[in-house]
């Protein structure tokens, strides 16, 4: 019951990860329950502004399902064009 | 010829426009757009992007468009790495049977490319590197191609 989680730009350095692999938990079904319980080890998902995620490379809302084998990307607002 | 590319390389403006009406009798109207890096106190910017999202994500918006309008040939090529003032880093080119549709296509396609695509700017200045925080502005342009308002 593993996802693997990216994080990209200003998240990713203030974290010093890129990637990381994380046991899902009992009841942890949407992204906003992940981001509460990976924000115990990276308190930059709780306080970085604006905070978007990705599920399966789809951008998506707090309440989006996920699900073993799920890659789930966290970033800051895009910034391109 | 790909819809959509993300690449380090240049691209050559004049070459792009030419291929989207190329062999198409049917399109009347191609307008195109390019943005670039900013001088300034700007010395050079680096574009990250996730790779695979990045080029689904541009496919959508593209897809998007061509429901809105009636559209021929679509291209968007965004650039990714270091940048200097001056470089190319985004073209939007659209061929429709008249200019309206690829007027509004190719205005569309910049807005939401702006807010849902995962590009990433960091800026070098003279008092080091910084992120490009998002607009609000950008968010705005996106978000009355919903209401129907203004188009």
């Amino acid at each position: 019951m593993t996802l693997k989680i990216l994080y990209f730009a200003s998240l990713s350095e203030a974290i010093d990860e890129t990637a990381e692999s994380f046991d899902m938990q009992p009841g942890m079904t949407t992204l906003g329950a992940l981001r509460t319980a990976l924000g115990e080890l990276h308190p930059e998902l709780l306080t970085t502004k604006n905070l978007r995620a990705a599920v399966n490379r789809n951008m998506c809302d707090w309440n989006a399902a996920i699900k073993d084998g799920d890659e789930i990307a966290f970033f800051p607002p895009v910034t391109g064009g | 010829m790909n819809e959509i590319a993300v690449q380090a390389a240049d691209f050559d403006v004049g070459a792009e426009i030419s291929a989207l009406s190329a062999a198409d009798p049917e399109a009347g109207a191609v307008a195109s757009f390019v943005g670039l890096v900013r001088g300034g106190e700007v010395r050079a910017m680096t574009l990250e992007h996730y790779p695979g999202m990045t080029e689904a994500a541009l496919a959508d918006i593209v897809t998007a468009a061509k429901k809105r309008w009636k559209l021929r040939t679509v291209r968007v090529i965004h650039r990714v790495g270091r940048l200097l003032p001056g470089e190319r880093i985004v073209f939007v080119g659209v061929a429709s049977a008249h200019r309206g549709d690829a007027f509004a296509a190719s205005e569309f396609i910049m807005d939401y490319l702006k807010t849902q695509a995962p590009f990433w700017k960091k800026e070098e200045t003279a008092a080091g590197a910084r992120w490009v925080d998002a607009r609000t502005t950008d968010d705005h342009a996106a978000r009355r191609w919903q209401s129907g308002g203004e188009d």
